[in-house]
């Protein structure tokens, strides 16, 4: 033990003189130019008596001396994983299906809501999977489709009283058009590169919708958005059909989930088929792919086209919630969340996925008495996560794991 | 038909921007013939078989193939066409199983079952790799790597076969497998080969006729039993 002590002591307290000579400036130095001590070293001396603790417990455990814990947890954690694994894959997809289900009758108006953006931004995910999970291409200016999406739908809407169900192609149709004018030019580069010119694209996109008063009313965004139109039977007197507009949230859910699911088997077909091999040949080597004969350039335009379509649907959806759009939902903020909740669940893992967006929407919600704080508590999650699974919360089958670590 | 060659260059310039890589390459292949090109590091050897497969394109100068000219022919027609590389370096897709890699191999043919059955026909080629189907390819060792892209190759159903250095960084005795299996391709299937070697020795061993490759020109063409006697060559190629 002691000798695994002497190994971390080094570090330790170059890391904790380092916390210190951080800590100080921050608090110790006064706007009136007055400088203290006091409180810095308080401060400074809870962190150090809290991280020696997680120290000795960590040193304990390395050196084998917490065997009469670790041991009996190891078993039960292994068995439940070995339970996990055990079950068909079908039984979650029925279960996480019943709680989706049911999920509105319990939970309030506000959960309900979180819930509904938990949806679309499942769809978003989803799609961009396809560009950068797949295809392996850095897309940063994806929530530029999301907004081309929206407006889409928002200015048929608005001008030409065109309803949701009729627009929703066309959202998908617009996005997939953006994507493919800004791929057409773009798509010749890689990596790096593309992942700068995708995130310029985006912004351009934004800037648009921003400045083009006539056409988007600029700022002050499209109000007056109405929601979705639905006809539901019913037999009185013989069969006739009632319009009805969603306004409550509780049945807008349903829509948005109906949207996940859509997207959640569109990029499982997709991901298994033809197209799908040939996206991810790119991915792992592009000259040899070519050599095998897929053309790059058409596959990664229609990788990036398909994604944006994704995006649009999402952003009908996004516009006949919210009932109004402006160009601040489209940030490049957006766009660097998407793709954090993809990284975080497992890229190309449509579970982890899923997972990462409740992960990121929800958890955000849950903290939220902690104010500004829990965005302190968010970034530590990240860099803990990369640290500790690297490939994602549930890493993609076909990705992920290497034929080894399933021997071993 | 077989007085004319399947696959010809006539005085081919290319290279990477202002860098010249390749100063008018002549050569040809006649069907069913194994051919060496041999040279030192940074001759163009590779570079002349990435610009037959136009991932380099060409500047001056005509490739023909079957009678055919394919300068602006681009790069993934040509496996529909029957002409396959086998990339330095291997260049498998690590993250993809050896199956699909080879799936890939066939991804222009739409014939599903003659695939599986061509599928088939690597592992019994290659027994390692059926062993090995599940497994990815970034977790197979070199040769096995260089095995299944020959086999990954051979899905496309070529007729010529362009092979880069296939020796690279190999274990001698599977250099020597590797080399018995490249004759088999020929014999069996007729499939023609242009093979690149910096390994000059097995190169003329394995080929009927060789070429020099020394700074982007032709520098000699012989047959290859001929240039394995030729002293000069001895001297440059072979350590003597």
């Amino acid at each position: 033990m002691i000798h695994e002590f002497k190994k971390v002591w080094k570090p330790y307290t170059i890391g904790m003189l380092w916390l210190l000579g951080l800590l100080w400036p921050l608090m110790g130095i006064h706007a009136d130019g007055t400088l203290t001590f006091q409180k810095t070293v308080t401060v400074w001396s809870y962190i150090l008596a809290g991280s020696l603790v997680c120290l000795m417990i960590y040193v304990m455990k390395t050196s084998g001396s917490l065997k009469f814990i670790t041991g009996p947890v190891t078993r039960v954690t292994g068995g439940a994983r070995s339970a996990t694994t055990a079950l068909p894959s079908w039984v979650w997809i029925v279960l996480l299906l019943g709680v989706a289900l049911v999920y509105p009758q319990f939970a309030g108006r506000y959960g309900t809501d979180v819930a509904i953006n938990v949806m679309l931004y499942i769809c978003l995910g989803l799609g961009i999977n396809v560009v950068v999970g797949l295809a392996g291409m850095l897309d940063l200016g994806y929530i530029a489709f999301y907004g081309v999406g929206a407006y889409t739908y928002a200015l048929l809407n608005v001008t030409y009283g065109l309803a949701f169900w009729v627009c929703l192609p066309f959202a998908a149709l617009f996005a997939c058009l953006a994507g493919c004018i800004v791929g057409y030019p773009t798509l010749r580069m890689r990596g790096d590169y593309l992942a700068i010119v995708t995130l310029g694209f985006g912004e351009i996109i934004r800037i648009i919708l921003n400045n083009w008063m006539s056409l988007t009313n600029g700022p002050n965004g499209i109000l007056g958005i109405k929601p979705i139109g639905i006809y539901i039977p019913i037999f009185e007197n013989g069969l006739t059909f009632e319009h009805i507009w969603v306004k409550k949230l509780q049945l807008f859910y349903y829509f948005a989930l109906g949207l996940a699911i859509f997207a959640a088997i569109a990029v499982r077909r997709l991901n298994y088929s033809r197209v799908g091999r040939a996206w991810e040949s790119i991915r792992e080597d592009e000259t040899a792919a070519e050599l095998m004969g897929v053309n790059t350039f058409i596959y990664k335009l229609l990788a990036y086209a398909m994604g944006a379509a994704f995006a649009g649907l999402a952003g009908a959806f996004f516009a006949a919630r919210m009932k109004f759009v402006s160009p601040e939902s489209f940030t490049f903020l957006e766009s660097a969340m998407v793709l954090c909740m993809v990284v975080l669940g497992g890229m190309g893992s449509i579970p982890g996925i899923i997972l990462g967006v409740i992960a990121l929407i929800a958890l955000p919600e849950v903290f939220r008495e902690l104010q500004s704080y829990r965005m302190l508590v968010f970034g530590a999650t990240m860099v803990i996560m990369m640290l500790f699974r690297p490939s994602g919360l549930i890493p993609a089958k076909r990705v992920g794991t290497r034929s080894e670590e399933k021997e071993g | 038909m077989s007085d004319q060659p399947i696959l010809e260059l006539k005085n081919v310039h290319s290279g990477y921007g202002s860098i010249k890589a390749l100063k008018g390459i002549s050569l040809h292949v006649m069907p069913g013939e194994i051919v060496a090109i041999i040279g030192a590091n940074g001759a163009g050897k590779s570079t002349t078989l990435m610009t037959i497969c136009g991932i380099v394109p060409v500047e001056r100068g005509e490739i023909y193939y079957e009678g055919k000219l394919i300068n602006k022919v681009s790069p993934e027609k040509l496996p529909t066409m029957g002409l396959c590389q086998v990339p330095e370096g291997r260049r498998i897709f690590p993250r993809l199983s050896v199956e699909e890699n080879l799936i890939l191999g066939a991804f222009h043919r739409d014939d599903k079952d003659q695939i599986a059955k061509d599928i088939q026909h690597s592992y019994d080629l290659f027994p390692i790799l059926g062993e090995r189907s599940k497994q990815h390819g970034g977790t197979l060792s070199g040769g096995e790597q260089q095995m299944l892209a020959i086999a990954r190759a051979l899905m496309t159903k070529p007729k010529v076969l362009l092979l880069d250095e296939p020796s690279l960084g190999l274990a001698p005795l599977i250099i020597q497998q590797i080399f018995e299996i490249i004759a088999d391709i020929n014999k069996e299937d007729g499939t023609t080969i242009l093979l690149v070697e910096q390994n000059a020795n097995l190169a003329l061993q394995a080929a009927s006729r060789g070429y020099v490759v020394e700074t982007g020109e032709i520098t000699l063409e012989d047959k290859a039993s001929s240039l394995l006697k030729n002293p000069k060559i001895r001297e440059a190629y072979l350590g003597e």
